[in-house]
């Protein structure tokens, strides 16, 4: 399943209640807290980390360590040093030019779907305009045709400009958030008072100006938000390079891990199944930090431009 | 089919074509990566291209080809199967985490919150190359259990069990990043409708479905619709298991894998682009269908 | 390797694109041009250039550092572009947008025929390779003909099939090595008697291997003359093998660990795996993937179908090839000569490629090599009799990419329900069949 791509339904009428402060604590009043439903709960937190922890543990195991010693425990020796080593190593450190396609990528994919998402929804939520209903509907109706047939019409008239086998075939089509936009839109509706907006503009400030002065600053937490998601959706990017890259200097750290992957069956390819496991654990790394690092940014954002009725 | 009623500014707002310069760039890069591979795709989708014989028009036939393909009502039976198992659990299980969440009733709740959506970070390539080490009966977790407990459960992978194989490592994705949007959407109930529940007197159940439930009913409906499209478009799992199970998943598993297969495999683009264009109006009408549904009681 | 980034939207391209009409802009192949003389060959090479090559077979990175050594002029792009079906994907991408396409195609033998139907490959004949008769081995020569008259490719390497078997797990229970496949179905049984965690083998259902195994026991299931084309699973050879291997299924017999995965690997290593009958180019993945069993397995000629029998067949292997779009045949020509033909092919034999020219196959050299891996067997001797020995007149379809795709569809159903593999073979025949004629092939019975 490819990461979910957008709410059919736009921002309705916007109630007036949510502008109402948001309660400091969860819930309508303090309760005591429930050990019951703390270990109820705790099933599907474990059910969550298992994975995860499986991930950990066997990256520090040698490739014959990964056979011999049990899933979710620790072999005897600690290997997972040496293996993140053999990693970036590997290949002539391969692993990091990966990385470092996989940042460009995400830099400049979620950075610009970021940005296109902004003007978009600030002009959704802000002005009227021409042909303003169909563009939403416009938008759902495109993201609901199965991307892998889409692959290769995509693949040829990008080949026709060419594009392929450059990042920019990769790029181009990551910048283009469905759910960023949505997300901008319904948040941009809530944090710019069009009032302000008026006044900016009674004192002559330029629309370009207005945006960069007024609404940006009050779009920050929003977004993060969409920052986050638009770099979920272009670090596990997958299909698309599959077909738009074909040089592996290019590859984003998805493809050149299921290269590795699929390195095992080739004649005369070497089995490195534990770099596979490592060289993953090492790509959701730096996500997992960063949604730890800009935590409380993104739920706010996501709580005010929370897809309500 | 989006119905954009007008906001209480709406009449102050001046109706001109500065709109367009701030989302031109959006719509500019749409049009290119979008729309013209499904114009395209339409195009295609009326031509056959035969490796002897060449291309040439035919009209509708791979559109009527399509509607009484054996494989392509295969597949898309077996995806309906799963988003009308698969994504009810997802949906519920996410929802109960939610209101667990925002019962405040649990301890360490931020820890829940976070860790829970961990996986969501997670690609789907490293997520499905994970559980199929795990599943693996004989070196995997799976075996693991086996051999500790002597006791021998049922191959994940096998024809059988595939589906539900695949439904988890979904789950597993999506159950975190759905709990986050109910979760959200539950924080931003007003506090004052909970004062008047208590008022009347109401316990936990009741303001759970008086109060809490209505309240959220946008992002229930946007869950579900997300779910739809997501499972409609399910190709990187079963793609990707398929390396392990090439006898139970096979080259029509799926609509996408299908077109995948299709078009990759077989060359043949034209049919592929067909199953591509009918998926995708099915997808919209479905979706559709569930938001005036979930929507109807608003008014 | 080419770091250069495009300008972003060509005014041109976009067009085109937008236009809808992609083979009214470009596409334009120079179709057909075939390519220059063995003199040209000569004279692209001292002119020097640079040519892009496609391939995933990792010996072939030594190849071209000592071939632009030789001719500092020239420049080799050597590009991983995926493995075989992902390769063959983006190499067909490639030829339908008329750009990107390499000068050099790595291409197994079971799949050049797809390219030589469509003319996206060049016919090599008139460049210096019908020169070369005689150089390669028969089965791999046979192939880069691809049914018809031209040479589209030059073999680069070869599987003759050979069986390789765990010899400390055979001692251990005190089988004997099967010398037919009714032995071989014997000591599946014994095995899995002594210990119900050995199987002789491992097989969920391989179409390269089940048309290997047909291909040596004699059938011939696909025949193929231009564009028409007969499909037929019920043939002596094919139903010989049916037979035979559906004991080996109904009775439990091999391990359903798919193939090349880790858990494979592992039964290769901790014995669980007993055999495995394949191409003479798996030493090279035994030392790197089952370092672990060194010295316990063996090699052994490919069981037969008739007791005395010495035939064979060959599983894998690929070629080089030039697409009819590369803008520099004859470079490319000279390139592939040099790797198949030329000093290439003893660079790769020392990385432990296997060989497909008669020369090597029958050098002392060769033959007397010590496996250290098989106990220091000569395993060489056997691979280069299997070589000798491969059945004539086999051919692959000029589809079988697509064929092969939906192998595990049909006929590996037999593996995982109450289907027979004869059933399926039949499943695989028709829907082969029917692939067949809606792209334009006349079907004969």
């Amino acid at each position: 399943m490819s990461a979910p791509a957008t709410p059919l339904a736009p921002p309705r009428r916007r109630p007036a209640r949510l502008r109402t402060p948001r309660r400091p604590a969860a819930g309508p009043r303090r309760r005591r807290r429930s050990l019951p439903l703390t270990l109820l709960t705790g099933l599907v937190l474990l059910y969550a980390l298992v994975p995860l922890v499986w991930l950990f543990v066997n990256a520090t195991k040698t490739q014959a360590g990964l056979f011999d010693s049990f899933g979710l425990w620790f072999d005897g020796d600690f290997a997972l040093f040496s293996n993140i080593a053999d990693t970036f190593t590997y290949d002539d450190g391969v692993f990091t030019r990966w990385l470092l396609n996989t940042l460009l990528y995400v830099g400049v994919g979620a950075g610009g779907a970021t940005f296109l998402a902004i003007l978009g929804g600030y002009a959704l939520a802000k002005f009227d305009f021409a042909g303003k209903r169909a563009v939403f509907a416009v938008v759902i109706g495109a993201v609901a045709v199965p991307s892998t047939a889409l692959a290769v019409p995509t693949f040829l008239m990008f080949s026709k400009m060419g594009l392929t086998n450059t990042p920019w075939a990769v790029i181009l089509p990551s910048l283009i958030s469905p759910f960023g936009l949505y997300l901008m839109w319904v948040f941009a509706s809530e944090a710019i008072p069009g009032e302000l907006l008026e006044a900016a503009r009674i004192d002559g400030s330029g629309e370009i100006r207005t945006f960069f002065r007024i609404g940006l600053p009050l779009l920050a937490p929003g977004i993060v938000t969409v920052l986050l998601f638009t770099m979920v959706a272009t670090w596990n990017n997958y299909f698309l390079p599959l077909i738009m890259i074909k040089d592996p200097d290019w590859y984003p750290l998805t493809l050149g891990l299921n290269a590795w992957n699929a390195q095992a069956a080739t004649a005369g390819g070497e089995a490195i199944f534990h770099l596979v496991i490592t060289g993953s654990l090492l790509t959701i790394l730096p996500l997992i930090a960063a949604f730890l690092l800009l935590q409380r940014y993104w739920q706010s954002g996501l709580a005010a431009g929370s897809v309500k009725e | 089919m989006a119905t954009v009623s007008a906001p209480l500014r709406a009449a102050r707002r001046r109706r001109s074509w500065t709109g367009w310069g701030f989302i031109g760039p959006f719509m500019a890069v749409f049009a290119l990566v979008f729309l013209a591979p499904i114009g395209y795709s339409v195009y295609l989708s009326l031509f056959r291209d035969q490796l002897i014989g060449g291309n040439h028009y035919v009209g509708l036939a791979n559109y009527r080809q399509a509607l009484q393909d054996a494989q392509f009502w295969e597949s898309l039976t077996r995806v309906s199967l799963f988003l009308l198992i698969q994504v009810p659990i997802m949906l519920f299980l996410a929802l109960l985490v939610a209101l667990a969440l925002d019962s405040g009733r649990l301890y360490g709740r931020d820890f829940f919150r976070i860790a829970i959506f961990l996986p969501y970070a997670v690609p789907a390539v490293v997520a499905t190359l994970m559980w199929g080490f795990m599943y693996g009966t004989r070196f995997g977790l799976v075996g693991n259990i086996n051999d500790a407990f002597g006791i021998s459960l049922p191959d994940p992978l096998s024809p059988d069990l595939v589906l539900a194989a695949i439904g988890n490592i979904v789950t597993w994705e999506f159950v975190g990043y759905n709990m986050l949007i109910f979760y959200s959407a539950l924080r931003v109930i007003p506090h004052s409708m909970y004062e008047a529940a208590e008022i009347d007197g109401a316990g936990q159940l009741r303001v759970i479905t008086a109060i809490k439930l209505p309240a959220i009913r946008g992002a229930l409906v946007i869950a579900t619709i997300f779910s739809i499209i997501g499972t409609f478009q399910l190709f990187n799992e079963p793609a990707i298991l398929q390396n392990l199970a090439p006898n139970a998943i096979t080259t029509d598993y799926t609509p996408n894998i299908l077109t995948y297969s299709l078009s990759f495999s077989g060359q043949q683009h034209n049919y592929a682009a067909t199953v591509a264009i009918i998926m995708g109006l099915l997808t919209m009408v479905v979706a559709y269908v569930v938001q005036l549904r979930g929507m109807r009681k608003d008014a | 390797m080419s770091t250069r980034v495009r300008p972003l939207a060509r005014g041109l391209g976009l067009a085109c694109a937008l236009a809808l009409a992609v083979t009214a802009c470009g596409g334009s192949d120079d179709g057909g041009s075939g390519g220059g003389s063995p003199d040209d060959v000569q004279a692209a090479l001292e002119q020097g250039g640079k040519i892009t090559v496609w391939a995933w077979e990792p010996t072939l990175e030594s190849v071209v550092a000592d071939f632009e050594e030789k001719y500092p002029n020239v420049q080799v792009d050597l590009v991983n572009a995926g493995t075989a079906n992902d390769q063959y994907t983006a190499l067909q991408n490639a030829i339908s947008a008329g750009s990107g396409v390499p000068d050099v195609a790595q291409i197994e033998y079971y799949a050049l025929g797809q390219f030589a139907i469509a003319d996206s490959i060049a016919d090599l004949s008139s460049m210096g390779a019908s020169d070369l008769e005689g150089t390669f081995s028969p089965g791999p020569w046979n192939s880069v003909h691809a049914g018809g008259e031209g040479i589209y490719g030059l073999p680069m390497d070869s599987g003759p099939m050979a069986l390789f078997y765990n010899k400390t797990v055979f001692d251990e229970y005190g089988v004997e090595v099967p010398t037919t496949w009714d032995e071989y179905v014997t000591a599946a049984r014994e095995l899995h008697e002594a210990d119900p965690d050995v199987y002789i083998g491992a097989d969920i259902g391989d179409a390269g291997f089940t048309t290997s195994m047909i291909w040596q026991a004699g059938g011939h299931p696909y025949t193929v003359d231009g564009t028409s084309v007969g499909i037929d699973f019920t043939d002596e050879g094919s139903t010989r093998f049916a037979e035979t291997w559906q004991q080996l299924v109904s009775e439990g017999l091999l391990s359903d660990v798919a193939g090349w995965t880790d858990a494979w690997y592992q039964g290769l290593a901790d014995g669980t795996i007993a055999t495995l009958p394949t191409g003479a180019w798996m030493p090279a993945n035994f030392e790197s993937g089952v370092p672990g069993a060194a010295g316990d397995w063996r090699v052994a000629p490919l069981p037969q179908w008739e007791e005395g029998g010495h035939a064979s067949a060959e599983n894998g292997g690929s070629s080089l090839a030039i697409p009819e779009a590369s803008g520099n045949k004859e470079l490319a020509y000279a390139f592939i000569e040099y790797a198949d033909a030329g000093e290439g092919v003893q660079t790769r034999l020392a990385e432990g490629a296997f060989p497909a020219t008669t020369a090597d196959l029958s050098s002392e050299e060769f033959l007397n090599t010590e496996f250290d891996y098989f106990g220091g067997q000569q395993a060489n001797q056997i691979f280069a009799e299997s070589a000798q020995n491969v059945v004539e007149g086999w051919s692959y379809l000029p589809y079988q990419v697509y064929a092969n795709s939906i192998f595990n569809d049909t006929v590996g159903q037999a593996y995982v329900s109450d289907t027979t593999l004869a059933e399926g073979l039949a499943d695989w025949q028709q829907k082969s069949r029917d692939y067949g004629q809606e792209q334009g092939f006349t079907l004969t019975d």
